[in-house]
């Protein structure tokens, strides 16, 4: 982004001052404290990835900070996490929820952002406000629950999609983005004889694709990530998300845990483990592609932002 | 048209919604869906708060089952948890308030006097990256770390605690559930600030190095002014987002032996409501929530209006 070109010259220009004592030691003190932040924020993360490698019995012994796993190393882990049927289930549902979820989101949000960018569209400001209003005042989980059972959606697949098919903030970082094309190109097309939908997938679509890579990421992350529209909705535990199950495994275990027997000991030490691993396994597809997508990322927060 | 718009307004808006509508068939098309999804999903759940000023019998449904008027407001605000629910909501909001809002700001000032750009772009990916880690997964780390054998908690008893699962003290509570808010958005939240700081004019710290301002007074006096507005705004959303703690994080970190700090009106509204199925009573309490919601951030706009001539509206 051109803002952030900005601020380097604005820092190299600092840069060229000479450095007093004084200067070096507000440096010295800013570093420190950044890494200390970023290790508080790393550690947790690398805590999990440790632990999901290590002897359970040797981990629940372990005292003070982990800094690398704990012999002797193990995958046993992982074996149970990949062989569990909930998980392999779970993964599979959201998979799907997010594969479906991101679509209908992309496409919703797609047309809603022409339609409220369009001039020539009478109920233009109205739908505006009515969308607006939405994000500060909502009617609540209970009178939404009721809707989502009268339509018939209680209990099924798409219970977690449809009732949040459409994000706002996305709908405004992309109306944002449409606000900039020019109207003379739709109006050429238009008289070209294209209608709206024409304009919108030949124009538009090709003109905006860096902002629907953030939409589509921010869908996706969210729907990834999504629990308690299953929680509320989802009695069915075939069509748990896999985020339920790792409610399950990381929240709900205390009652597991203290059903102690002779054989369960064993037992509770690879549910430690198997917690680890699902957390590593659950997470890891995100984090992995979060490094090559972070700048679309960005780019979303400062397109919303200039709006919001 | 302006000639005609003055004789007969009401007909000339139908006629122009209905040509309008009539030029554009493929526009009002792709409206249907979207505008059909808020209906639904949005101002139907809205109209559905009717219930919270009736006696909502599943069987009758929500047209049919009778008025009671204020009756689940009064029962709520006598009740024994009302008090409770009000302390532990505004307790919380006020804490996140007070630590949750200040570390992105200062995070991203600590970033902006950062020479090496290497460095400063790690950082930035590091702290970003708790953004995306699901909320069950950071209540889930949470929940371990904290139990009578976990990495936190060993570093309290270090410090002289007793050795206890930490989530089941509601002394505790609170801390660590904002503790975990701030791990999570402290870096995700710094991306607008940092934005800000770099649309601030360099010719000011040019400036002020000339009157003999240290980086520390610079800071100060050029680069806080210089991100207010943004401070401002984003302190006004929070601000009216504050009585709506995100009740998924509170119903995945307490337990009944912290209800006491732990409870709020969102996570008291789902468990009376979809736990108990109390639908009317808890609709009640959620329309106590937001309208207490809606006074604050139109509390907080109008002072920041007199104030400082930033505002929402």
């Amino acid at each position: 982004m051109n803002t952030e070109i900005s601020l380097y010259d604005a820092t190299t220009v600092r840069n060229r001052k000479k450095r007093s004592t004084g200067e070096r030691a507000f440096d010295i003190l800013n570093i420190s404290l950044i890494l200390l932040l970023v290790m508080v924020t790393v550690y947790p993360l690398l805590y999990t990835v440790f632990a999901s490698f290590s002897d359970a019995r040797a981990l629940l012994k372990h005292e003070g900070a982990l800094l690398f796993p704990l012999a002797p190393y193990t995958l046993q882990g992982y074996q149970m996490t990949l062989s569990n049927p909930n998980i392999l289930q779970g993964f599979g549902n959201t998979v799907a929820m997010v594969g479906s979820g991101t679509i209908i989101g992309v496409t919703m949000t797609m047309i809603g952002a022409y339609v409220v960018t369009r001039k020539k569209f009478k109920l233009r400001g109205v739908m505006m406000k009515g969308i607006l209003l939405t994000m500060f005042f909502s009617g609540g989980i209970i009178p939404t629950f009721f809707v989502v059972r009268g339509v018939g959606l209680y209990n099924s697949f798409w219970s977690m999609i449809i009732p949040s098919a459409l994000n706002s903030y996305n709908l405004i970082i992309l109306r944002t983005f449409f606000l900039s094309i020019p109207d003379s190109l739709e109006e050429s097309a238009v008289l070209d004889g294209a209608n709206d939908m024409q304009v919108l997938l030949k124009i538009f679509l090709p003109l905006s694709l860096p902002a629907l890579a953030v939409i589509t990421l921010y869908y996706a992350v969210d729907y990834w990530n999504s629990w308690y529209p299953a929680l509320l909705y989802i009695r069915d535990r075939k069509l748990y998300p896999l985020q339920m199950f790792l409610r399950e495994l990381l929240i709900l275990n205390e009652n597991v845990e203290s059903a102690s027997g002779k054989q369960m000991v064993s037992e509770v030490y690879t549910r430690e483990l198997v917690k680890y691993c699902t957390v590593v396994v659950s997470t890891v597809p995100i984090l992995i592609v979060y490094p090559f997508l972070q700048k679309y990322f960005v780019k979303g927060v400062m397109i919303g932002a200039i709006k919001g | 048209m302006i000639a005609t718009a003055g004789r007969n307004p009401a007909k000339r808006r139908r006629t122009g919604y209905i040509s309008n509508i009539i030029h554009n068939p493929m526009l009002y098309l792709m409206a249907l869906p979207v505008i059909a999804y808020y209906i639904i999903f949005h101002y139907l759940p809205m109209y559905g708060i009717v219930i919270a000023f009736k006696d909502y019998v599943p069987a009758r449904g929500v047209l049919e089952s009778n008025w009671v008027g204020l009756k689940h407001f009064e029962s709520f605000f006598s009740s024994t948890y009302f008090p409770r629910l009000l302390r532990n909501t505004l307790s919380i909001n006020l804490k996140e308030l007070l630590f949750s809002f200040p570390v992105p700001i200062l995070f991203a000032i600590l970033l902006n006097e950062v020479r090496s750009t290497k460095f400063r772009r790690i950082s930035q990916s590091i702290t970003y990256m708790p953004h995306f880690v699901s909320t069950v997964v950071i209540c889930g780390l949470l929940v371990d770390f904290t139990k009578s054998t976990g990495v936190i908690t060993n570093i309290f008893v270090a410090l002289g605690m007793p050795r206890i699962n930490m989530l089941s003290v509601p002394e505790y509570f609170q801390g660590i559930f904002i503790g975990g808010i701030v791990w999570q958005s402290f870096g995700w939240d710094s991306i607008i600030y940092f934005a800000a700081l770099t649309g601030i004019d360099p010719a000011l710290y040019d400036a002020a190095r000339v009157d003999g301002a240290g980086r520390f007074r610079q800071t100060l006096h050029v680069t806080l002014p210089g991100i207010a507005p943004t401070i401002v705004i984003l302190m006004l959303l929070r601000i009216g987002s504050m009585m709506s703690v995100s009740w998924d994080r509170i119903v995945l970190l307490y337990n009944p032996l912290t209800y006491e700090t732990a409870d709020v009106l969102s996570s008291y509204v789902y468990r009376i409501g979809l736990t108990k199925m109390q639908y009317s009573f808890a609709t009640a309490v959620s329309l106590f929530n937001s309208g207490i919601n809606i006074l604050l951030l139109i509390g907080a706009n109008t002072i920041s209006k007199r104030v400082s001539e930033n505002s929402l509206w």
